[in-house]
Formats: structure tokens, sequence, C-alpha cells
């Protein structure tokens, strides 16, 4: 059975000002455990919608959404998840941002610090424990980020465009570093991104969303020999990347009708 | 050295007023000698004049500031994250704003006495508005992203609004609190000159009273020293308190 369930799931965006917009229509998807998904859409499709959904973030009003045969009615320790602006308590150092996460699941003291002290390790942050985020560059908030999430250990790790705000360089090396990270520790993983690479290269199946209302349009299956070194310019990770690359473009050219007609000005 | 340099303006300042005097291009009733008022302030302190009224102010400042940082940091956190809150008491605060603090002497004096009540709560009213504005600017501010962390982590939302809203709203909180502390001096001292049986405010204005100038001005110096330390302390300890974002 799948862990995660969503069915035919609706959702309205309804801005302070302005009228209502229909943000997801009958989105359905099954995410099995252990599984890296890749949710693939142009901006503004309402990925990260769906996932704010599943996490418990956002009221679910049409439809259902169920982890582990459960409704999801709120946020969970179940459900961890990482921001694309890594979302770190700034008052905080990187140690006591991983440690608010162990106190809340009520660990005991020096279980907490040998587990933290773990993390920080683990994300080669080590030196770096006592800093605040505001001293640290985007690529290690991130690692912060992610240790702090995966130190207490949720099933399923909900990841909002997480490498989206670094460097070309930084990226591919957190990339990297999650694929390992994730065979290590399986959970299951939703990972949203509008990066086609990142997607084929990162998960198990890339689920591509229409442009809003978003739907599911299409899920793919990834074939890959993630172990290659040369993994980015072997045949059937091209081939992938532009199989789907043209199943996103069309909607990535219907997004930017939607939202302003052609003014016949070369771009 | 770097410290005297700073401290420089107020020395020559001081030798000015000390000339200016000596030399009566002003009356000494006006502006009586520095060194007058120096023998008026050693005076004061051991007639035991300056340290219990001193001690009668500072309980009432600190009771008042006290009370407007409870209830005007709780207020506006409150009313920035309950919309049912705000509906409540967001008018109410923005029509208490421009209402000059000092014209409410006479009411709480009406209400709770010449006593320490008026004072407490004239401060307590007063203060609250720059406590209850920064509070309620400072949590509006708290980014959703890091309170669903929180949730996700196992905080339920009374626990959010301590852990993240409080922290995300300190900086704007912190300055609120900082206007309240001078305007606790105002007020202080302002309600003492009108209504009050002991107090610096009731010190210096029964010394101007008694023509005892030289001794008004040593307790207007006092007062005003003591603004400047407890402004300047206070900014320690707000930096202090804000060290994550240097």
């Amino acid at each position: 059975m799948a862990q995660i369930v969503v069915d035919r799931v609706r959702h309205i965006y309804r801005p302070p000002r302005g009228k209502p917009v229909p943000a997801l229509e009958d989105v359905s998807l099954e995410v099995r455990e252990r599984e890296f998904l890749a949710l693939l859409g142009p901006s503004g499709c309402g990925k990260s919608t769906l996932l704010y959904l599943i996490g418990g973030f956002l009221p679910v009003e049409g439809g259902g959404i169920a982890v582990d045969g459960k409704p999801v009615a709120a946020p969970g320790p179940d459900r961890g998840i990482v921001f694309q602006h890594f979302a770190l308590f700034p008052w905080k150092t990187v140690r006591g941002n991983i440690l608010y996460g162990l106190e809340r699941q009520g660990m005991a003291p020096a279980e907490r610090q040998r587990r933290a002290q773990q993390f920080i390790d683990l994300v080669g942050l080590r030196g770096f424990e006592d800093s605040f985020p505001s001293h640290l560059s985007g690529g290690m908030k991130q690692r912060a980020a992610l240790a702090r999430t995966l130190a207490f250990d949720p099933k399923i790790l909900l990841m909002d465009e997480p490498f989206g705000a670094l460097d070309a360089q930084t990226r591919h090396l957190m990339q990297t570093e999650l694929l390992g990270i994730w065979r290590r520790t399986p959970k299951t993983v939703i990972f949203v991104t509008h990066d086609v690479q990142e997607a084929v290269y990162l998960a198990d199946r890339v689920a591509v969303m229409s442009a809003r209302p978003g739907r599911i349009k299409s899920i793919v299956d990834i074939k890959l020999d993630k172990d290659d070194p040369n993994v980015f310019k072997a045949k059937a990770f091209v081939d992938q990347v532009d199989a789907i690359w043209g199943l996103v473009k069309e909607e990535a050219i219907k997004a930017q009708g939607v939202h302003g007609a052609p003014t016949g000005r070369a771009s | 050295m770097k410290t005297l340099l700073r401290y420089a303006p107020l020395l020559i300042l001081a030798i000015g007023w000390e000339l200016v005097a000596r030399l009566e291009l002003v009356s000494n009733d006006a502006l009586p000698p520095l060194t007058q008022v120096a023998t008026a302030w050693l005076d004061l302190i051991r007639d035991g004049d300056l340290v219990p009224n001193g001690l009668a102010s500072l309980w009432r400042g600190a009771a008042g500031l006290g009370l407007a940082i409870a209830i005007g940091g709780a207020l506006g956190i409150l009313m920035a994250r309950w919309k049912a809150v705000n509906v409540i008491f967001g008018p109410l605060v923005e029509m208490f704003y421009p209402v000059p603090k000092s014209a409410l002497i006479p009411v709480t004096v009406i209400w709770l006495g010449m006593g320490n009540g008026s004072k407490i709560l004239l401060i307590a009213l007063g203060c609250m508005i720059p406590v209850t504005i920064g509070a309620f600017n400072g949590a509006r501010a708290a980014e959703q992203t890091l309170i669903w962390s929180a949730r996700s982590m196992g905080a339920d939302r009374l626990r959010t609004l301590w852990d993240v809203v409080m922290p995300s709203a300190l900086p704007e909180l912190l300055n609120g609190i900082r206007t309240a502390l001078a305007l606790a001096f105002i007020l202080l001292v302002s309600s003492e000159f009108i209504a009050a049986q002991d107090g610096v405010g009731y010190l210096i204005s029964s010394l101007g009273d008694d023509g005892n100038y030289a001794s008004m001005y040593a307790v207007v110096l006092t007062v005003a020293l003591c603004g400047f330390a407890a402004d300047r302390l206070y900014q320690m300890f707000m930096q202090r308190m804000l060290i994550w974002r240097l």
C-alpha cells in the first residue's frame, strides 16, 4: 500500500486582495514508502501548495490526503520539511537549531547533544556548531536545515525547492550529498523543483504538473545508474531529461501565456 | 583617552556653566554656579532628601514600565497573531496613540489618589503604546516558514508563539521598550510635579517653590544623568539580546 495517498485534491488560493484562484484541481498521487519522488512543474503550478497540504500546513479543502492510512490534519514530526530559504531560527546557533526539534520530541538532554553532533558531522558542519545562521553561507545554511530535519528522524522528508537559492556548484554538491544521505538512511522524499536535471538525477519517479490550475500531467519512472560518475553525460540521463523537458515546456509556455499576452517585443 | 574625548563637550559645557555663573553674566538665581550645585547635591544626600525620594520614584517607574512591558508585549503579539484580538484592541490602541499622556495625570489622580497607584497607572498606560506597537510589528513580520518548521518539529500553536513569534518580534519589541523607557522618565517626573508627596519630581518642584535653586538644579541633573545611564545600560542589554543579528 502506498504510504502517502493524495486523492482528488483541490485547492483554491485566496490572495489577501483580488479574486480567488484555483491552484490545484483534482490532483491524485500515490507515493510509496522510501521512494524519492520529484514534483516538477512551472512556477505557479501549485507544486509547493501540494507539498504544504501534505505537510499539514494548509487545510485540505477538497479531496483527501492520507499518510499511513490516516488523514492529514496538522503538521507532525512524521513529516519533516526543508524550505528553499532554509527557515533556520536566526536567534539559535546551528546546534541550537538542531537541538530544538529533538527537545520538542522529548529526547533526554545527553542524548540530544550526542544526536545533534552526529548530524552536524553528517552534513559536514563540524566547527560551525556555535555559529549563528547569519554567519553562514547559503550552502551551509541549507546543510544546517537538512541536519535539523534529519535529526528528528521523520519518516517522510518534504523538500520545497531546497537548493533553488544556491549557486550552481553548491547546488550540485548538495544534490550528490542528499542522494548519498538518502541511500544511507532511506526515507520517503517528496522533492519540489522546477529543475528538470535535478529531478531526473535525484528521483525514482518524476511527477510533472500542469500549469495553473495544477494537475498531475504525467508520472515518469526514472531508470538511471546514479553511481556512474559521468551520469550527467550518459545517454539514458540526457534522453530522460529531454523527454521530461518536452512535457514541462508545454506547461511553461502555457504558464507564461496566462500571466501576460505576448507583447511582440524581442526578448 | 577615547572616552575622555567623547565626553569633552560635556566638560566644556560644565566649565562654561561655571564661568557664566561666576562672572554673573546671568543671575545666580537663574543659573547657580555648578560647584554650588554640587555642594547642594551633597547636602541633599546628607540630609536624606535625595535617596528616599529617588527610591520612591524608582519604584513607581519600574512598576509602571514593568506592567507596560508585560501587558503591552503580550497584547501586541496576540493582536498580530489573532484577528479577533486585533479587531477589539486595534482601534483602541490607535485612538489612544496620539493622546498626550500627561493629560491623563488628573484623571489617574481622581481614580487612584496622590500616591503610587496613580503614577504607576499613568506610566503603565503611556508606556504600553510603544511596547504594543513594537511587539505587534515584530510579531506580524514573523516568517511563516519558521512557524511551520517549529510545528513540524512537534511544537503546538501556543508553543510556536513563545518559541518563534516572540523571538521574531524581539528586535522591534526591544526598540519599543527603549522608547517606553524614555517616556517613563517623562511621565514619572511630570506626574510627580503635579500631584505627589514624594519622588524626584516632587522634590524638584518643592525646591523650586522654596527658591532653593542650586538644590533644584542638583536634582534635575541627577534625573538627567539617571535617564542617560538607563538608556546606555538598556542599549548594552539590547545588544546582548540581539547578538545573533550581528
